[in-house]
């Protein structure tokens, strides 16, 4: 916003300068001049000057001097230059001479005197400025002093060109100066009409207008033919500014309904470089004309304050509804178009009205703020935080947790000690995570009804906080097996019922598993041994080790206990290791990877023997090449910091571009991104990235280019193009090399407090006054600050996020931004006033 | 450990007169016993000196009726051990199980002898090293730069026998009886002797002086058989229902204030004892007059000589004559055994009773020594608990924990937490923390922010007069701000002459917090460690000085502050605009948006969903966000190709919440004007 207005402020000044008659060059200072002989005698024709006489600096002339100097600048614009003359002492010509002369300043064009003034017209800049303009523009701009007057014109102007009638309180004045400087610009295209009658004022508004304020109306004449029509008028709804009066003239001028055929998020007109609204009117091609009648309704009864164009679905391909009719794009940048179905015109004005209303409200609050308080709290006190509602709307239901033993204190011990394996879940029942994740737990324990050796079993922290302690529980939920008493896995992965499962039934094999014989440790390659593990989906790993790589084995067992749970894994050692693993061309010590839906077996050779790099490494080993991504996995993947080349797929992905995409992942072994694909299908969240990148969901399937970790912009592949490795290789040298311009990026907001908290500070602050800082306090307490207040300063910024779970009542009740601002600034003036009570 | 050594081989050297321990503890009651627990769990070297040959010495004699009025209550609905001891007032804190008050008596309130049978238990179930029938009956200083606090303390008992020590608590409690002297004290009786069988009193017209719950005690237990009996002393009576301080009058005892206001003989009189006269008729009768008619009399002269007040006022309030006149004044701290050069000096007004201490419980006059139990009750003193059992139980153990800190280097205990614990552990402390609650507005919990806020530490009980030290005294660093979460009744509204049964004494909305009357959490949040001179410049009966922003959960009749709306919520957004940061919860789904959307994630999702621990939800929560506006669903979305035109109504919902788009826009935009 602001910056549209340097745009046109900017744009205003080069306008003028470009109307000056004379692009004078150098200072813009007084001039000085020696004599009258040297004065006249250097008067060219169609030049302008104000010229005063001055025998010597007489005291009396001095703030008029000073006036004339500054406005020297200003009149130069409008090629009039200002001139002081020296009177000689001896010289008693026509302008030195005569003792009144010299209270005057004088105007000439060439060397013929326009109008002299007397110097206590030209009081100021703006009565200078005004009144030398108004007499050079005598015929520009009509001076009327009766409705009769004004009707004239009208009549004269009527099919010929618009006039622009302005009154102004008096002369001299700064609305006046702005009119003057507006007709400068404008004179010779609008007739400009001015009046200092308070008469015409009234008579030509609508309600009882302020005399003492000045008025401008634009009428339209130019379009009228009937003699007997009247000439439409738009008033001038803001303050006689210079760039008010630019600004309106712009918008009469421009024209009433603009016909579009482009995406409407890519239209610019004059209004919303003006920082109006635009509204649309959508249209079609059997109800053209009527729409066109609608829009020119419309436009006439929002003329300056808003610009209606008319749109074509015909020619434009829109992802909105069809019974949408209006749409409105707001100046604010980021702001997306509102698609809307309304009943009739009055809408349409209400809609556009009431939000410069809203804004004006926005404005004001900072004055007001005595309600502010109860506003927010409308707010404040409902509940954002989907986790904790959802909890508390589930909260009725009971759970089926009868096949969950509850422990105690008194029977955590025993029960422990009495099952191999016993997996406990420490929760807290007040809290909302904890309970989340209890629903879950239910599931898994329905799911593993009926599994040998699995008790399910769960602690109450808030009833057993000892036990809890004792355990070293600090946080909630945590899940936990036991494994008769002793050791204990904590469980470190999603909280969802098929990943609590399948940890669950993970865990109860030995982790890595010693597989006796050649036939155990081939079925366990196939997922066929042993038996109780679930072999589908889950990647099977097999150590290999000889006899003489105990070192290695040691930390793979190490690396296990680590992973178990999480990784199938077995372990090989036998005297026919090498026979094993050169079956898979690699030797001993080595890890054999049989991933789940794949037939081969990859041979690894293991050269790390640090547990933590063998940890690593099998996790990284784990990793699909070509993975899809869903909200389960995105982590492990996130984690490897690289940026995601991830095609969007409205199902399952066709197999030739599954085939070229997996012929690019495979291609670079060491790839610097992550080469992915995302099934909208099965993660409909998917969607929503697609909508925040795109604002509609583009055709799939959709290749795109993700910065995730630096920079965060997003490349669309072309899709003209066809998703082959070839096109994607050159397509990323261009990403590589800058030529691409990103279709959006990632948001940097930081995640600000959603909503003020009460500020029991400053409600305290009046009936506890000693809570106020004392004057005897360290200044560090000056000016007391508001809680949190530095930190709530940014919060219209996360407040304009379009989240998914916040955009409801985000845009939905606007300007928050603002009134987070209305009570810090309250607060920052209360003390003070209280100091100065003190 | 090193300092320690060379000072006792010092000791042995210097002659073997000096029995050398780190921590000399000066009484084996209730506070002796838990400052030992303490020493004895950290493996410190320490001994109890006990007069007598047993512990709770004090709870043998007293109270004389024998009633403790120190609730035990057996039930609270609850199995929560830290919360149930809320509403345990006589147990000891201990690991032991066994030791809860409740195994020893199911008395609400319990007999005495119970407690001296628990204290015998408590030291010898622990086996803390009390030395009995040691009473110590002089304590100096000797000056030694090797020494911890810059001396040691030398303590002489009964036998001569000396005893050296680097750190002296001293937990001798208040045990000697507060007495007046007046003409005619002589025919006082004092609680400590006075007779406890009602039949002794039949008949008889009985003066009591004081208002304590010793004196409405003893008055409660002679109610049924005397004439009438009369109560004076000098301030008006202080009922810990109105004040919400268990040492004034307990309602157990108040049975005389029922009489009183029946009138029904018995009554109570403020007057300044110290102007009091008694003197004796020829029957043996009492007869109550002012020093100012003694002045110039000869009491030797007889009663007959002497001006009565009703002979001048004849209808005199005490012109009856009393049977039996009992002074039920209480105890103040026994000096007597300090030497000077330990500047252990009574505390100024009301506190004249206890030695003067600093709010971290060391004395004022001397370093090294700090007083525990009851005698450290100048700190709190007609505001918390910090005089009984339930109070300095927690006291103790904090001043343990500066000793840690202050002589072996074992800073504050604390727990670091990530700081989407934020709420969460406020929330299970101020539900279930005893300390807290107890010692309202005066242990506090600590927060200690560490940088960039993503991580904090947690400090449990922690005496708030000290907060300005808490760097020092913790061996914690408090670089990055800090919250500060105590319990508080509300200001105003308890007194011993308010109202505190009042319509609406109870607030309900969350917004309006500040106000509440009873018992709540308040929360303090300072940018920075107030400073000394902050601490100094607070508010007058302020716990704390002006804090950056402040919070305050609402009053709960329940005392439960779990409610998600009411409690939770608008402690989460008070935390999130002081850190500046988001900290709701997200499903993984939303984590999984955001982690493709935003380049930077809200907490929860960095330190859940991103490290692999994301919250997917059962089917059934994610369907209730979704219906609460709070998840999109995106399953039927599909704005790709054709749209089946049955989907209208699901996109038209969808494009409406996209773009926050009111249904009707102008009755909207009507009624927030309206408001």
């Amino acid at each position: 916003m602001p910056a549209q207005k340097d745009r046109w402020v900017s744009s205003l000044v080069f306008l003028l300068f470009c109307a000056s008659s004379i692009p004078k060059c150098g200072s813009a200072s007084l001039q000085q001049e020696p004599s009258p002989q040297h004065y006249f005698s250097g008067l060219e024709a169609g030049k302008t000057s104000l010229a005063f006489f001055s025998p010597s600096v007489s005291p009396g002339a001095q703030p008029f001097l000073e006036h004339i100097e500054s406005s020297a600048e200003a009149l130069q614009d409008y090629g009039v230059s200002v001139v002081k003359v020296n009177c000689p002492k001896e010289d008693v010509s026509r302008y030195c001479g005569k003792e009144n002369a010299l209270r005057k300043a004088f105007l000439f064009r060439g060397n013929r005197l326009i109008r002299d003034f007397p110097t206590d017209a030209l009081f100021d800049v703006n009565s200078i400025v005004a009144n030398v303009l108004f007499a050079l523009l005598f015929n520009e701009v009509k001076y009327v002093e009766t409705l009769a007057d004004l009707e004239n014109i009208e009549n004269v102007l009527k099919g010929k060109s618009n006039m622009v009638f302005a009154y102004v309180p008096a002369t001299g004045t700064a609305e006046h100066r702005a009119v003057m400087e507006a007709a400068f610009v404008y004179g010779t295209i609008h007739q400009f009409v001015l009046t200092t009658e308070a008469a015409l004022l009234k008579a030509t508004s609508h309600d009882d207008p302020d005399v003492s304020s000045a008025w401008l109306l634009f009428c339209h004449c130019q379009q009228v033919t009937e003699p007997a029509q009247a000439c439409r008028r738009t008033a001038l709804a803001q303050p006689l500014t210079l760039l008010n009066i630019h600004r309106h003239l712009k918008l009469m001028g421009a024209p009433l309904v603009t016909e579009v055929a482009e995406d409407p998020e890519k239209i610019s007109t004059v209004h919303l470089q003006l920082g109006l609204p635009l509204v649309f009117i959508l249209s079609q091609k059997e109800t053209y004309e009527a729409d066109r009648r609608t829009a020119e309704f419309v436009a006439w009864q929002l003329l300056g304050k808003a610009g209606v164009a008319l749109l074509s679905r015909d020619l434009v391909e829109l992802n909105v509804l069809q019974r949408s009719n209006v749409a409105l794009k707001t100046p604010d940048e980021g702001m997306p178009i509102q698609y809307l179905v309304l009943e009739d015109t009055d809408e349409v004005i209400t809609l556009v009205e009431d939000k410069s209303k809203v804004k004006q409200i926005q404005e004001d609050e900072q004055e007001e703020e005595e309600d502010e308080d109860e506003k927010e709290n409308n707010n404040q006190d409902i509940q954002d935080d989907q986790v904790v509602e959802a909890v508390s709307r589930d909260k009725k239901r009971e759970l089926p947790l009868e096949q969950i033993l509850v422990l105690t204190e008194e029977n955590f011990h025993s029960s422990l000690s009495e099952a191999a394996r016993t997996v406990v879940l420490f929760y807290a029942s007040w809290e909302a995570v904890s309970l989340a994740v209890l629903r879950s737990y239910s599931e898994v324990a329905a799911h593993l009804q009926g599994t040998p050796g699995v008790l399910l079993s769960r602690v109450n922290c808030w009833d057993w906080p000892g036990l809890c302690s004792q355990e070293n529980v600090t946080q909630f939920p945590t899940l936990r097996i036991y494994q008769g008493g002793q050791q204990s896995v904590t469980y470190g992965g999603m909280w969802g019922t098929e990943e609590l499962s399948s940890f669950i039934l993970l865990s109860q094999v030995s982790c890595p598993l010693k597989l006796a014989t050649m036939d155990e440790a081939e079925g366990y390659l196939r997922g066929e041994f042993p038996s109780e593990l679930p072999s589908h989906h889950h990647t099977s790993l097999l150590g290999v080790f000889s006899s003489a790589t105990s070192k290695a084995r040691e930390a793979f067992e190490e690396a296990g206990n680590i992973l178990s749970g999480h990784v199938r894994m077995g372990m090989y050692f036998e005297d026919d290791a090498l026979a094993l693993s050169q079956k898979y061309s690699v030797s001993p010590p080595a890890l054999l990877l049989a991933r789940s839906g794949s037939q081969s077996v990859e041979g690894i050779a293991l050269s790390q023997h640090s547990v933590q790099d063998m940890v690593q490494m099998i996790r990284y080993e784990l990793l699909d090449i070509f993975p899809e991504i869903t909200v389960p996995n995105l982590p492990q993947y996130l984690q490897l910091g690289k940026p995601f080349l991830i095609l969007f797929s409205a199902g399952d992905i066709s197999q030739v571009e599954s085939k070229e995409m997996l012929k690019l992942a495979k291609g670079r072994p060491q790839q610097t991104f992550v080469v992915c694909w995302l099934n909208l299908k099965k993660t409909p969240v998917g969607y929503g990235i697609l909508r925040t990148y795109f604002s509609t969901t583009p055709p799939l399937p959709l290749l795109l280019w993700v910065n995730l970790h630096a920079g965060g912009q997003v490349f669309k592949f072309p899709s003209e193009q066809s998703i082959t490795e070839m096109n994607i290789l050159s397509w990323l040298e261009q990403l590589q090399a800058g030529l691409e311009i990103p279709s959006s990026t990632l948001s940097e907001e930081d995640w600000k407090p959603p909503l003020p908290a009460y500020d029991f500070l400053q409600m305290m602050e009046p009936s506890v006054p000693e809570l106020s800082p004392q004057p005897g306090a360290s200044p560090a307490q000056h000016p007391p600050q508001n809680p949190g207040g530095d930190s709530a300063g940014g919060d219209s910024g996360s407040r304009e996020e379009p989240s998914p779970e916040s955009t409801a009542e985000a845009v939905g009740v606007p300007g928050r931004g603002l009134r987070g601002t209305a009570p810090r600034l309250a607060a920052r003036d209360k003390p003070g006033r209280r100091h100065s009570e003190l | 450990l090193g300092l320690a050594l060379y000072a006792s081989n010092l000791c042995a050297m210097s002659g073997a007169a000096f029995l050398y321990h780190d921590y000399c503890v000066i009484g084996a009651g209730p506070a002796g016993l838990q400052a030992a627990y303490f020493l004895q769990r950290a493996g410190r070297d320490y001994i109890v000196f006990e007069r007598s040959h047993a512990p709770g010495s004090f709870f043998a004699l007293y109270p004389r009726h024998r009633k403790l009025i120190s609730i035990n209550k057996q039930y609270t609905g609850k199995s929560n051990s830290e919360f149930n001891l809320r509403h345990d007032w006589n147990s000891l804190l201990s690991h032991d199980r066994r030791l809860l008050f409740r195994r020893y008596s199911r008395d609400f309130f319990p007999n005495a002898d119970t407690m001296v049978r628990y204290l015998e238990d408590f030291a010898s179930l622990l086996k803390l090293r009390v030395q009995y029938n040691t009473a110590i009956i002089h304590v100096t200083l000797e000056k030694n730069e090797q020494a911890w606090n810059g001396h040691y303390f030398l303590l002489t008992d009964q036998d001569r026998k000396n005893y050296k020590c680097s750190s002296l608590l001293v937990a001798a409690g208040t045990w000697v009886p507060n007495v007046v002297n007046f003409p005619g004290s002589e025919y006082v009786e004092g609680y400590e002797t006075v007779s406890i069988n009602p039949e002794d009193f039949t008949g008889q017209t009985v003066l009591i002086l004081g208002r304590g719950n010793s004196a409405f005690e003893t008055a409660e237990n002679i109610l049924g058989v005397t004439n009438f009996i009369h109560m004076v002393s000098r301030s008006r009576v202080r009922l810990s229902w109105a004040t919400h301080y268990v040492g004034d009058l307990r309602a157990i005892n108040n049975g005389l204030l029922d009489t009183y206001q029946l009138k029904s003989l018995d009554g109570l009189l403020e007057g300044d004892l110290e102007d009091l006269a008694i003197v004796k008729d020829k029957k043996g009768k009492l007869h109550i007059t002012l020093r100012f008619y003694l002045e110039n009399r000869n009491i030797s002269a007889g009663i007959d000589s002497i001006t009565l007040p009703q002979d001048e006022l004849d209808n005199f309030a005490t012109r009856a004559p009393y049977d039996r006149v009992i002074r039920c004044l209480g105890w103040k701290f026994d000096f007597s055994i300090y030497n000077r050069s330990l500047r252990m000096m009574p505390g100024k007004g009301n506190i004249k009773k206890y030695p003067q201490i600093k709010p971290s419980y060391e004395s004022r006059g001397t370093r090294g020594l700090f007083v525990l139990g009851t005698a450290s009750h100048s700190v709190d003193f007609r505001k918390s608990a910090g005089g009984f059992i339930h109070g300095f139980r927690y006291t103790t153990r904090a001043v343990h924990r500066l000793l840690e800190n202050r002589h072996h280097g074992v800073p504050w205990p604390s727990t670091v937490y990530p700081i989407t614990q934020l709420t969460n552990s406020i929330i299970k402390r101020v539900n279930e923390a005893s300390g807290l609650y107890q010692m309202f507005s005066v242990l506090a919990d600590i927060i200690l922010l560490r940088e960039n806020a993503t991580e904090f530490e947690y400090l449990e009980e922690y005496p708030i007069g000290v907060l300005a030290e808490l760097e020092m005294q913790t061996g914690r660093k408090a670089r990055n701000g800090l919250f500060v979460i105590i319990m508080e009744y509300g200001r105003n509204f308890s007194g011993a002459d308010k109202d505190v049964f009042y319509y609406n004494r109870a607030v309900g909305e969350a917004q309006h917090a500040w106000q509440s009357n009873f018992l709540h959490p308040v929360i303090y949040y300072y940018k920075h460690l107030p400073t000394e001179r902050e601490m100094r410049l607070r508010p007058p009966d302020w716990p704390l000085p002006r804090p950056n922003a402040i919070h305050h959960v609402v009053e709960d009749f329940l005392t439960d502050w779990t409610a998600p709306n009411a409690h939770i919520l608008p402690l989460r957004r008070f935390l999130e605009n002081c850190l500046g940061t988001d900290l709701r919860n997200f499903f993984a789904e939303s984590c999984f948006l955001f982690a493709f959307t935003h380049q930077k994630l809200p907490p929860s999702c960095q330190q859940g969903y991103v490290r692999m621990q994301g919250l997917l939800g059962s089917q059934e929560l994610r369907q209730h966000a979704v219906q609460a506006g709070l998840l999109q669903d995106y399953t039927h979305t599909d704005f790709s190709g054709d749209r089946p035109p049955d989907s209208h109504h699901g996109s038209q919902e969808h494009l409406r919440r996209d773009h926050g788009i009111p249904l009707r826009p102008l009755q909207h935009l009507v009624n927030a004007k309206d408001e």
